[in-house]
């Protein structure tokens, strides 16, 4: 598998570290133990299109959000994983 | 069995007369020629018995002339080269070549194992689910090992293998799998196209089926057309064509793993060269030239020693110039077959018979039957006479009941043409089933991959030229490259018809699988059984499963099995294909990463320093750390280590921590980052102190711990655990880019830029004035415990002192850029001289730690909370941090958790081990009496007995208590005390004097 990295280009896949699930959201501090729960605890498994999170720790170490088929490995998206503090890597 | 290549013509072929090789088979001396494999040089000395089968041991010859070989198996090259089931047929014949004959005892000629034909019933289908099930204990002892003796291949070389391999990356437009027509014409619109083209060819020489069955091509014969060609791509810069070299598997992203045979066609690879590569070629695009396969047709008797393949036999025949029998019938059922009657002609060989299952025979093969005085019989073969010497006649049902023998010492057999779909049908694809031609063909292709010529179905020459030309094209268009791709190379096409023809019914064994010895009848008795689908014929019969793959057994296994199941072929379906194509050795996988360059190794900065003092050193992850520094007159490890804990309670000695995970937390928000990931604060650390800090994972249980120091308002520097350094870098990255990012702080991993040893001991202070400038205050005023600043050493070279303490004792860390972490320590040993400065090991680090009641990695174990180490009073309630609301669980704060706490043997003289489970006294040892266990055991030189930490349920309620410490494992139990985690100096006094 080969991933476009925004800040390095196109690598292959010993160079990153695989996350799981990119859409939970850490909630807020007050937003008690059932959501924390859920946040901690459930992940869909999708087959077929997920947003993931990926690590590149053999390149850039930016955090990045990969839109990936897990039916068939293809990665339609890739994306720094979140928009304020993933621009700063590489700027 | 003949010698001197008595079955050599005298002219033609591809091979070198003037270079003859000299090879050894099961200790006979024969002779071949350059350009032989080993199967064409053994044709040719008349060598027709060349292994035992799997499980019956029945003799067995050559196939095939490729690598889809089921049965000319054997042990290549002697002692630590010995490669076992090497595939005779792709052998290259080099000058003193060794091999083998496999599954025989004691000799090929004469096995006893062959009375496994006897016993065949009980090998049936399943034979490894149904035989042998009770009793149980039999197994073991008794079956298994009758069962190894005899069946099986070849024997691996048992020692370590001496050679050398090699994994290497190449990146270009297209790569090409085989250089037949198809591959050659792909190559050539490639290439002229301006794209960088791979051409992968698995054969030695380049040009495939042509090299067997010639052909004009834009009205040259094929071999000279062949040279032109490789004469054109040799002179394009960017093609490069690598022969010996299999493409085996399509992997995601435009990935193909391909294993290149460097030097197996040499006894032994030259000096400083590997014998096989291993490649990762990323591609643009990939044409799947692969040809097809020949597929035999079932029949009794049909393994015997002179039954080959029709093209196989055209392939020994003309491109080795080696005769495989004097008097030859053809078995066919479809046109293509016929070929092989005029290369046996031409090579002036006589014609026993064809034997043409089809209904129609046309004029022309009636009229040079009639002209060379052969017969041309309508059925099919239903039996073979003969035995280890090979074959003497075969018997004929003839359409219309009636029967036939013909005598013959060669039977070439084809049963039409599989298109080799393996490499198009990776990634779960399912090949289509055509009905005109019998076969299973490419329904598309992983993403990037097409399939043109043979693999793809097109068998005349002409449709391979075309198809493979205009997929090089459009690979190469594909990948942007859009110069001129010249003329199209220009053939014609022969006619193909065919009658499918599956099984012949006959008396004796008939095989599908000859590698794995899977008959007709255990394919029908499967069927039977219940296993209807061919994922469980497959598992159950093992049709299929051995080292070839089943390239020439499975689609035949899929018809019989249709047949008697009453479905079509297609409705049968296929099993999935899986790569690799063809074996690639665990070596070649391995690469370079063996013995001690199996992972990297990481050495500290005072590694060499310490390899000089004849320190022992202990794997930590990557790194070498040194464990113990041994002096002679020195008993056991115990006894240095204890040395090295006295020394440094009593005086001054250091320890080299440069594998801590070492992280600069830079910007305006950096306390803010900190107190988010830690469970205590770090935005209220004065700059010019240290803090120890805690992390918790989301889940509320301890992640990592460690010092960090406040070097200014915007800078701390972090440590982390030895273990988990990069998890670390990798966790706080993700809080501050997809957690955090509104926060502005930068992290930059620094572990390999400092070296970092602790000082410890009374006389700390002493030897730190050797080192450091005299004008920096090292009193208790001027740097006060847990102090964290930079200073100037003498010399003037700047560092960083930190006053923090594992050991207990007053204690400095000090770090200076790694590149001066050597001349450090040298210098803290002249320095430290008359302070009787000592280094230490991570044992004694260790013991000191335990003494201390501090926890490490066997108490941060994953399942622990803040409070089960007992820091839970560290964790603030006035900020959020990652891990809070999880860690407030109910489970999570239960009052009966299993917590840290010290524990002795009541026995003084006892030693304590790790592992041993706390067990109340009085009630009886298991899973409901278990109240902990033994985490972290040494010996303590202050107490003089064996000590340790455990986690204990409600072990701080109940200091003073003496338990059993219950070790099945090592069978002992003893009474033990549980006590204060902290052994020595429980105030502190000492760290902070
Ligand atoms: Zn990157």
């Amino acid at each position: 598998m080969r991933i476009t990295c925004p800040f390095c280009g196109e690598r292959e896949l010993g160079e990153f570290t695989y996350l799981g699930d990119a859409k939970p959201q850490r909630p807020a501090a007050d937003a008690g133990e059932d959501a924390v729960y859920d946040y901690v605890y459930l992940r869909d498994n999708i087959a077929g299109l997920m947003s993931e999170h990926w690590y590149h720790g053999g390149g850039c170490r930016a955090w990045l959000k990969v839109t990936r088929n897990t039916l068939t490995h293809e990665i339609s998206a890739v994306e720094p994983a979140a928009g304020a503090g993933a621009a700063k890597v590489g700027a | 069995m003949r010698g001197n290549q008595a079955n050599r013509l005298t002219n033609g072929g591809l091979i070198d007369r003037s270079a003859p090789l000299n090879f050894r088979f099961d200790g006979k001396t024969f002779s071949g020629f350059k350009g032989d494999t080993l199967a064409s040089a053994l044709v040719a000395n008349g060598v027709k018995l060349v292994g035992r089968s799997f499980k019956y041991h029945r003799p067995r010859g050559i196939l095939t002339a490729g690598s889809e070989e089921p049965n000319a198996l054997v042990e290549l090259r002697s002692g630590a080269r010995r490669e076992p089931n090497t595939k005779a047929t792709t052998a290259e014949l080099y000058e003193g070549l060794e091999a083998a004959s496999q599954n025989r005892w004691p000799s090929l000629n004469f096995d006893v194992m062959a009375v496994n034909q006897l016993f065949a019933p009980i090998f049936v289908a399943g034979f490894y689910y149904k035989t042998f099930m009770w009793p149980a204990k039999f197994w073991e002892s008794i079956y298994e090992p009758a069962i190894r003796r005899a069946a099986g291949l070849g024997r691996a070389a048992q020692v370590p293998d001496p050679d050398h391999y090699d994994k290497a990356w190449a990146h270009c437009d297209v790569v090409i799998a085989g250089s037949g027509p198809a591959g050659l014409a792909a190559a050539l619109a490639a290439g002229r196209s301006g794209a960088r083209v791979i051409l992968c060819e698995e054969d030695f020489v380049l040009g495939g089926r042509l090299l067997a069955d010639g052909g004009t091509i834009d009205g040259l014969p094929a071999t000279e057309w062949v040279a032109r060609a490789l004469a054109e791509l040799t002179a394009m810069p960017d093609v490069r064509i690598m022969t010996r070299t299999t493409l085996f598997g399509v992997y995601d992203g435009g990935t193909y793993g391909a294993i290149e045979r460097v030097n197996d066609h040499l006894p032994v690879p030259p000096e400083h060269q590997v014998r096989q590569r291993l490649w990762r070629i990323v591609a643009k695009r990939c044409v799947v030239a692969a040809g097809a396969i020949e597929r035999p047709i079932v029949f009794a008797g049909n393994d015997t020693p002179g039954v080959m393949m029709a093209s196989a036999m055209r392939s020994y025949i003309n491109r080795y110039a080696a005769t495989p029998a004097r008097r030859v019938a053809l078995f066919t059922n479809n046109e293509d077959g016929w070929r092989t009657v005029e290369t046996a002609l031409g090579a002036g060989l006589q014609i026993a018979a064809v034997i043409d299952a089809r209904a129609e025979v046309s004029p022309a093969h009636r009229s040079l039957a009639s002209k060379n005085g052969f017969t041309v019989l309508n059925g099919s073969v239903n039996g073979v006479d003969g035995g280890k010497n090979g074959m003497r006649k075969i018997s004929v049902s003839l359409t219309g009941g009636a029967r036939a023998e013909v005598e013959a010492d060669g039977l070439a057999v084809s049963g039409g043409w599989n298109p080799a779909v393996g490499l198009t049908s990776y990634h779960r694809g399912r090949p289509k089933w055509r009905d005109d031609i019998a076969a299973f063909v490419p329904d598309g292709a992983p993403p990037g991959v097409a399939a043109a010529g043979a693999a793809n179905a097109a068998f005349g020459l002409g449709a391979c030229l075309r198809e493979g030309f205009e997929a090089g094209a459009a690979a190469a268009r594909d990948a942007g490259r859009s110069g001129s791709t010249g003329l199209m190379p220009v053939a014609d096409d022969e006619a193909f018809s065919l009658t499918p023809l599956w099984h012949v019914t006959g008396e004796g064994k008939a095989f599908v699988d000859q590698q794995h010895d899977v008959t007709a009848s255990d394919v029908e008795l499967a069927q039977r059984e219940g296993f209807q689908s061919v994922e469980h014929l497959k598992r159950y019969t093992t049709l299929g499963m051995a080292t070839d793959q089943g390239k020439t057994s499975n689609v035949a296994g899929l018809a019989i099995m249709a047949a008697v199941s009453g479905k079509s072929i297609p409705e049968t379906g296929t099993t999935i294909y899986r790569p690799p194509y063809v074996p690639v050795a665990i070596g070649a996988f391995a690469g370079r990463h063996r013995d001690e360059n199996f992972h990297a190794t990481r050495l500290t900065p005072s590694h060499h320093w310490a390899a000089e003092q004849g320190a022992v050193f202990v794997d930590t992850g990557l790194w070498k750390r040194a464990q113990w520094y041994p002096r002679a007159g020195e008993k056991d490890w115990l006894e240095s280590v204890t040395r090295e804990v006295k020394a440094v309670r009593g005086g001054v000695g250091f320890c080299d921590v440069s594998t801590l995970g070492k992280i600069d937390v830079h910007g305006p928000d950096a306390g803010a980052f900190l107190d988010r990931v830690y469970i205590n604060a770090f935005s209220s650390l004065a700059v010019g102190k240290a803090r120890y800090g805690l992390m918790l994972r989301e889940d509320g249980i301890v992640y990592d711990d460690g010092t960090t120091s406040r070097l200014a308002e915007d800078h701390y520097f972090l440590t982390t655990t030895t273990a988990k350094a990069g998890l670390v870098m990798q966790h706080l990255e993700f809080c501050r880019q997809v957690l955090f990012p509104d926060l502005d702080v930068q992290l930059t991993s620094v572990s390999d830029q400092w070296a970092q040893f602790s000082i410890a001991g009374p006389k700390t202070r002493d030897l730190l004035r050797e080192i450091v400038d005299p004008a920096e205050d090292l009193s208790n005023e001027g740097f006060p415990f847990m102090g964290a600043r930079e200073v100037k050493l003498r010399g003037g070279m700047k560092a960083r002192l930190f006053r923090i303490s594992f050991s207990g004792e007053m204690a400095f860390e000090i770090s200076v850029p790694a590149r001066y972490g050597e001349a450090l320590v040298r210098n803290l040993m002249i320095a430290g001289k008359p302070f009787g400065v000592t280094p230490y090991g991570t044992e004694a680090l260790g013991v000191m730690r335990i003494e201390k009641g501090h926890v490490a990695g066997p108490e941060l174990n994953g399942t622990t909370t803040a409070a089960d180490l007992g820091l839970g009073k560290m964790m603030s309630t006035k900020k959020d941090f990652i891990g809070r609301v999880m860690a407030g669980r109910e489970a999570l704060v239960a009052p009966n958790r299993q917590v840290v706490v010290g524990i002795k043997p009541t026995d003084k003289a006892r030693r304590l081990r790790s592992g041993a489970h706390i067990i109340p006294k009085g009630e009886t040892p298991g899973p409901d009496n278990d109240r902990g266990y033994v985490t972290s055991v040494c010996f303590s030189p202050v107490l003089d007995q064996w000590i340790g930490l455990g986690l204990v349920e409600r072990g701080r309620e109940r200091i003073g208590e003496i338990v059993r410490a219950h070790d099945p494992l090592r069978g002992e139990d003893y009474d033990v005390e549980l006590c204060n985690s902290v052994f020595y100096d429980p105030d502190g006094g000492r760290q902070r004097g």
